[in-house]
């Protein structure tokens, strides 16, 4: 591992308690909610992690505390390190402050992660549906939300899917 | 069944400014069905006369739910969906998707491979180009462009349609290596088109470098700085327009481009003209790197054999036991993936595209997330668009490139 | 026979009111723009010199519905766009036809999910359908072609 990625990790398991892991020779670095806007603005400043690159949300149900991890992908263009950092988060009402302020680049992710995951963030400027129609109701990528799967029409039920199709009016 | 839901001008009151709700300003809407906005992109516009005070974009409607469909499928089915996503770059989604699922996997891949692979995300690069100088030439006005354009993607098509069968979505790189070998005529079609291709693109050049009018529409116009570009995590052409030189294939080398020498055009400018000049510049490095990969591409297999993820080729299976076993396996059920997580960038022609992959220790992939460099570069528009003409927004997209199906996803 | 026998030299020709209607209706037929997704890059690829579709009527795409009479629809078409396509349907003057380009505009395609419309003809009435995924542009020519030979077969009683 590279010795600033190596010094980041050993910041934020001191300061935080965080935990680390590393697989393939990528670093994963487990976060409390609490400390989230802390350290990503000490992450930035002091060991240069200039660019967020990128911002999404894993869903663990039907498994309820902790149900959300959101994953941040961090990397500093001037030392070519990538560092990610996971945040667990509760099932019931999921919120967590936003780091728009850290990085502008954050404010479409969270939108899409509103949109797709129902986490809500506090402090965000523009909370709105970015991807599915603004009257949509439910999250589409939580795993208790179905795939809208169609039947497939072959020749032995042709019929009565034809009758549960949609059809145009003139 | 038109049932439309209006857009209140309440939900975007924090986005207009007060002159639009006493109507001294006009907001337009450039829909999601226009000629110009490169796919179903819709812009609200607030214009006071003709010069824009805010440009709010509004995307989602090419959204396909390819995420949620690739956590229902194996690996390998899930890989026709990668294809669709930014469908200018077919084969650079692949091959990150590829690049993923075999780091995930510890999968190995055969040099041959890798050169192939090189080949084929060129080329896939400058079709990209071709098409972008075309239809960005046809909105600023320089309609014969567009036609002469096309001429060099229907060349690469041809050659893609030769290794694989398809023009398009063609799902030519598997985990594992490439699908099959590139057939004998591959060599003599693709040193054509390198040879041709630099006289082409000194045609186009002087059509458009040197022209009064598009300097005119490109100098000056959306300029962004560097600084801008990095906290709003802006990679590709614009980051390079202006003044980074970071180019992923250099800064995180995958599939062999360390062995190849090219370098990274950057200018300074920031501007929509800085940017054209980095993409023209980038095909010519393209054609470079094509022919040195042509010239030192080695013998040997084309995919890894590791049998427990990449399928025996159809005439061991007549033979052996394990061969028609592992077939069996891998077409009913797919290969394992274990329970971590990896995040792999590669270059697309529009900047860093990455895909976040998490296993769950079964077939499927339990969480899949493409960054895409459209959704992430869109976010700048209204920057760039503040106090700038209506003809210039044009201008403006045009020259961010995006691929709404990349942005939608 | 008959009177073009006789006079063939004066530059008459006798026909049918259907017939000649008809075939001014597919010779010069404008198609509107409105290219989605990947189909829309081989329809541009249709429309440019290598398969030029302009041989066929098709030479300008206007962007404007109130002035076209043929809407591709090349792409898929998911549900925040759907109420969009009905309303350019809407929006095109009689005579209207559509041509529903590639899989996903035909039946949903490869996508079988939530977002995307299983076929562009839950929404709007289709004419002729071009498989491919994306078909290619001798195909989507193909499918031009057929629909002017079923233009050219309609009858009077149809539209007058």
């Amino acid at each position: 591992m590279d010795a600033i990625l190596q010094s980041a990790v050993v910041f934020l398991k001191e300061t935080y308690q965080s935990r680390e892991n590393e697989y393939q020779g990528q670093v994963t670095v487990l976060l409390a909610m609490e400390h989230l806007i802390d350290a990503l603005t000490r992450l930035r400043d002091e060991f240069s992690f200039e660019m967020l690159e990128m911002e999404t949300a894993v869903d663990y149900w039907p498994q309820i505390s902790p149900r959300f991890h959101i994953v941040y992908q961090l990397c500093s263009l001037q030392h070519n390190i990538q560092l990610r950092v996971r945040v667990p988060l509760d099932g019931n009402s999921p919120s967590l402050p936003t780091i728009e302020g850290i990085y502008p680049n954050a404010n479409w992710h969270e939108r899409e992660i509103w949109d797709m995951f129902g986490i809500r963030f506090d402090g965000h400027s523009d909370l709105r549906r970015i991807l599915m129609p603004a009257d949509w109701a439910g999250h589409p990528l939580r795993k208790d939300f179905p795939l809208g799967y169609e039947e497939v029409q072959f020749s032995f039920n042709f019929d009565e899917i034809s009758l549960r199709k949609p059809k145009p009016g003139k | 069944m038109s049932n439309f839901r209006e857009t209140n001008i309440e939900e975007l009151r924090h986005l207009v400014s007060e002159r639009a709700l006493s109507g001294e300003t006009m907001l337009l809407n450039m829909g999601p069905q226009h000629p110009s906005t490169h796919g179903v992109l819709r812009l609200l516009l607030e214009l006071d006369g003709e010069i824009v005070q805010n440009c709010i974009p509004d995307i989602g409607f090419l959204h396909t739910g390819v995420e949620k469909n690739m956590e229902s499928k194996t690996y390998q089915q899930a890989e026709v969906l990668s294809d669709r996503l930014d469908y200018m770059n077919s084969l650079g989604n692949n091959l990150v998707f590829c690049l993923a699922v075999e780091k995930l996997v510890d999968l190995d891949v055969p040099e041959r491979a890798q050169a192939i692979r090189v080949i084929m995300a060129e080329l896939t690069r400058i079709s990209n180009h071709m098409l972008w100088i075309g239809t960005s030439a046809l909105d600023l006005g320089a309609m014969s462009l567009f036609m002469y354009a096309l001429r060099e993607r229907e060349m690469i098509l041809d050659i893609f349609e030769m290794c694989s069968g398809q023009r398009m979505m063609t799902t030519y790189i598997r985990p594992g290596g490439v699908w099959r070998d590139v057939p004998p005529e591959f060599d003599k079609a693709v040193r054509d088109f390198t040879n041709i291709m630099p006289k082409r693109l000194d045609e186009y050049e002087t059509m458009l470098t040197k022209n009064i009018l598009f300097l005119e529409r490109t100098v000056g116009i959306g300029v962004i700085s560097q600084e801008e570009c990095i906290r709003y995590g802006i990679t590709g052409p614009i980051l390079r327009g202006s003044g980074k030189a970071y180019d992923l294939r250099k800064v995180r080398p995958y599939s062999g481009y360390e062995l190849y020498d090219f370098d990274i055009p950057t200018r300074t400018g920031g501007d929509v003209n800085s940017r054209y000049q980095v993409r023209v510049q980038e095909v010519r490095e393209s054609v470079k790197i094509i022919v040195q990969a042509l010239n030192k591409m080695p013998g040997g297999p084309v995919r890894s054999n590791n049998r427990k993820f990449v399928p025996p080729p159809r005439s061991e299976i007549g033979v052996s036991m394990e061969a028609l076993i592992h077939h069996f396996k891998l077409w009913t059920e797919g290969f394992k993936a274990p329970a971590e997580s990896v995040f792999v960038t590669a270059e697309s022609p529009r900047g860093e595209i990455g895909v976040f992959l998490e296993g769950d220790g079964g077939p499927n992939p339990y969480r899949i997330h493409f960054r895409t460099p459209s959704f992430v570069n869109l976010q700048i528009m209204p920057q760039l668009t503040r106090n700038r003409f209506v003809a210039d927004v044009v201008g403006i997209i045009g020259s961010i490139d995006i691929v709404l199906g990349d942005a939608d996803r | 026979m008959g009177i073009e026998q006789k006079a063939g030299n004066l530059g008459i020709v006798t026909t049918t009111l259907e017939k000649v209607i008809n075939w001014s209706r597919t010779s010069s037929m404008w198609p509107m723009l409105f290219g989605l997704a990947c189909c829309a890059i081989e329809m541009m690829a249709s429309q440019a010199a290598n398969y030029d579709m302009s041989r066929f009527g098709m030479e300008l795409m206007r962007a404007s519905p109130r002035q076209s009479d043929l809407m591709f629809v090349a792409g898929r078409v998911s549900r925040k766009m759907a109420p969009v396509v009905r309303q350019l349907y809407d929006q095109m003057p009689d005579p209207k036809w559509v041509i529903a380009i590639g899989d996903c505009a035909a039946c949903g395609g490869v996508f079988n999910n939530y977002a995307i419309l299983q076929g562009v003809d839950e929404i709007v009435p289709v004419d002729v359908y071009i498989a491919g995924c994306p078909p290619r542009p001798e195909a989507i020519i193909h499918g031009v072609i057929t629909l002017h030979e079923k233009i050219r077969s309609e009858k009077l009683s149809t539209w007058a």
